[in-house]
């Protein structure tokens, strides 16, 4: 850090974390002004339905981007998980349990190969996307399949007062932020990102650090794909494409680095809302949906661009 | 002798991995249409080819350069290009400068962001590159593509198995190599990639470096949508789906080391033909689209695994 800018410097973190807060609340503040019906139970369980998969998405790409890697492939591999949902986890529920454990480690063992071969991460996991969506479309070419009674039944539980998405989140949001944030264990994961080398000499294993932290990736990544095929009722095999680009965004958004272990779980979740309440602004103002990657990387552009310029003003 | 195989060209092995899918084929197939399979494999490979050739000149220049629009920019090039050209000749030349222009363009917006608000060329490229993708997706909905008779030709017309197309990137591809160890420029990216100070020290414009390989990307991939465009008939929304694996995939198999500053542009040709090998070959066991796909990435992680060179 130059010096002479002490101030600045010491305000960025908390400036970091209000910023997207305050974000997300004007933009929930635009949509009920532009739709007031929508301030209601059905209205915002509506409108969030789609943030739950979306939220373990950026999860995912969090603890990955955590130790300083990106992942390319976790979109391909949320379609290949509620490809399994729909298909396996009906049909045959041992089978399907199976494929998703086995997708878990197949996960942390990408960490393991990363690690051991010092490989570029950008690399490996746009490599094992074709992977995961090969995988899919075997097992589902056309879309179609259903979803097992338990998850569809859970993601149409209608709890008293506040929407299923919204305890859904906060609990995300809450577990995490104990898990990564409050945790001595949490702590030394940060670590890797921030100081590898004094993780190291501490007497902490580097690869089993990074295999777990893409162990629980994998396991958000189920998640997502569970949730996903709940709400859809079906399978796809491009059905998680766009979490790619919007997981990446949403832990950006909501505060993250990419060097030095600086992500939060409740940035990442409050990330997560913005790039999706994007998207429905967008549809009540008539902008067409072909724009709306646009937005989502220009947003992405805009942040990391102002992010910049603090640091060299 | 194993000497001598240490110190071969790291390029090499990209084309034994090559002949030897090819004898499996020759195997599979007992030797009908053979050659016929080399040819249209040797077509895959240019389309490939064309768009790793920039993607290695980025990655070249060394850590954390990356060009992740490629597919944006191929898809966007493609389609205004074979838009304006209204399968008609009369229309190639404003097609094709339309198609340049998108390459010129998006390799600058590309370069400001990289250069003017510092965002990492990984996220910086990749959010660019979705840009071009929903530019593409809004033209699409109004755009008929159809491509000059002449490009079309240029393309898929082949004497002796081997396009004209083919050939000219042939002859690219070496004159990329020879620019890159004898003129100025090339050798400044070559410093910029082994160590941007000591460049900078010893006089090389690195800033300047830089801007040429993202130029370079940016119209290399524009050249690649609008030929595919051309060679498919009209362009498409996913006709360049593959091509972010595909062109970060002939670079690093082809032997171009990924720490940057020692490019392999022989291997592109041998990495390239190598995976246009292994989709005919699994077309010819008539396998389903899925297992094309796990094998692509399979053998991708599998030789970054093997073959990486590890540091100290």
């Amino acid at each position: 850090m130059p010096a002479g800018q002490p101030a600045l410097a010491a305000a960025l973190p908390r400036f970091k974390i209000a910023l997207p807060v305050a974000a997300l609340a004007a933009m929930f503040g635009i949509i009920f002004w532009i739709r007031p019906a929508i301030f209601s139970y059905f209205g915002i369980g509506l409108l969030l339905d789609l943030a739950m998969p979306a939220v373990f998405a950026s999860m995912a790409q969090m603890c990955v981007i955590a130790i300083n890697d990106i992942d390319l492939g976790i979109g391909p591999f949320i379609s290949l998980t509620s490809c399994i949902a729909a298909t396996l986890l009906v049909r045959a529920p041992a089978a399907g349990l199976l494929a998703l454990a086995a997708a878990i480690g197949a996960y942390a063992l990408m960490g393991g190969l990363i690690h051991v071969r010092r490989l570029p991460s950008i690399v490996v996991t746009l490599g094992a996307s074709f992977i995961w969506l090969g995988c899919a479309l075997l097992l589902l070419p056309s879309p179609g399949g259903g979803a097992p009674s338990l998850i569809a039944g859970f993601v149409n539980l209608s709890p008293p007062l506040v929407p299923l998405p919204i305890l859904v989140l906060a609990g995300a949001a809450f577990l995490g932020h104990l898990l990564l944030m409050r945790t001595a264990r949490g702590a030394v994961l940060r670590g890797i990102g921030g100081n590898a080398k004094a993780v190291e000499q501490a007497g902490w294993s580097l690869a089993r650090g990074r295999m777990l932290l893409y162990g629980i990736a994998g396991a958000c990544g189920v998640i997502a794909g569970l949730l996903l095929d709940g709400i859809n009722t079906s399978g796809d095999a491009t059905v998680g494409a766009q979490y790619t680009l919007t997981s990446i965004a949403a832990v950006i958004v909501g505060g993250g680095e990419f060097v030095g272990g600086d992500v939060s779980p409740v940035g990442t979740v409050t990330g997560t809302l913005i790039m999706l309440l994007t998207g429905s602004v967008l549809s009540f103002v008539n902008i067409s949906t072909s724009w709306q990657l646009s937005v989502e990387g220009g947003i992405l552009i805009v942040v990391l661009g102002l992010r910049a310029l603090a640091r060299t003003a | 002798m194993g000497q001598r195989f240490a110190n071969a060209p790291r390029w090499i092995w990209s084309y034994l991995a090559a002949a030897v899918v090819y004898l499996a084929i020759v195997v599979i197939a007992a030797g009908a249409g053979s050659f016929q399979t080399f040819s249209i494999a040797l077509q895959f490979a240019t389309f490939f080819v064309i768009a790793g050739l920039g993607q290695m000149l980025v990655i070249t220049a060394g850590p954390g350069n990356i060009d992740l629009s490629i597919p944006g920019v191929m898809t966007l090039a493609g389609y205004l290009a074979t838009g304006a050209m209204h399968g008609s000749n009369a229309g190639l030349l404003s097609g094709l400068a339309l198609g340049l222009l998108i390459g010129l363009g998006a390799g600058l917006f590309n370069l400001a962001l990289i250069r003017l608000l510092r965002i990492p060329p990984m996220v910086g490229t990749l959010a660019s590159g979705f840009i071009y993708q929903s530019a593409a997706i809004a033209y699409s909905s109004h755009a008929v593509t159809q491509p000059s008779p002449l490009l079309a030709a240029f393309t898929s017309g082949r004497v002796l198995g081997v396009s004209a197309m083919t050939v000219l990137f042939i002859l690219l591809t070496a004159a990329c190599a020879v620019g890159l160890q004898r003129t100025r420029a090339g050798r400044a990216v070559l410093a910029l990639g082994q160590n941007r100070r000591a460049a900078s020290l010893a006089g090389f414009r690195v800033g300047g470096a830089l801007s040429l390989v993202y130029l370079a990307s940016g119209l290399l991939a524009a050249i690649a949508g609008i030929l595919l465009a051309a060679y498919s008939g009209g362009a498409s929304l996913d006709m360049a789906r593959e091509y972010l694996l595909m062109s970060i995939a002939v670079v690093v198999i082809g032997g171009t080391s990924i720490a940057g500053g020692d490019p392999a542009p022989p291997g592109l040709w041998g990495s390239a033909m190598l995976l246009g090998l292994l989709v005919t070959m699994l077309n010819l066991l008539h396998m389903p689209e899925g297992v094309r796909l796990i094998a692509t990435g399979g053998v991708i992680i599998g030789v970054l695994a093997v073959a990486t060179p590890q540091g100290p």
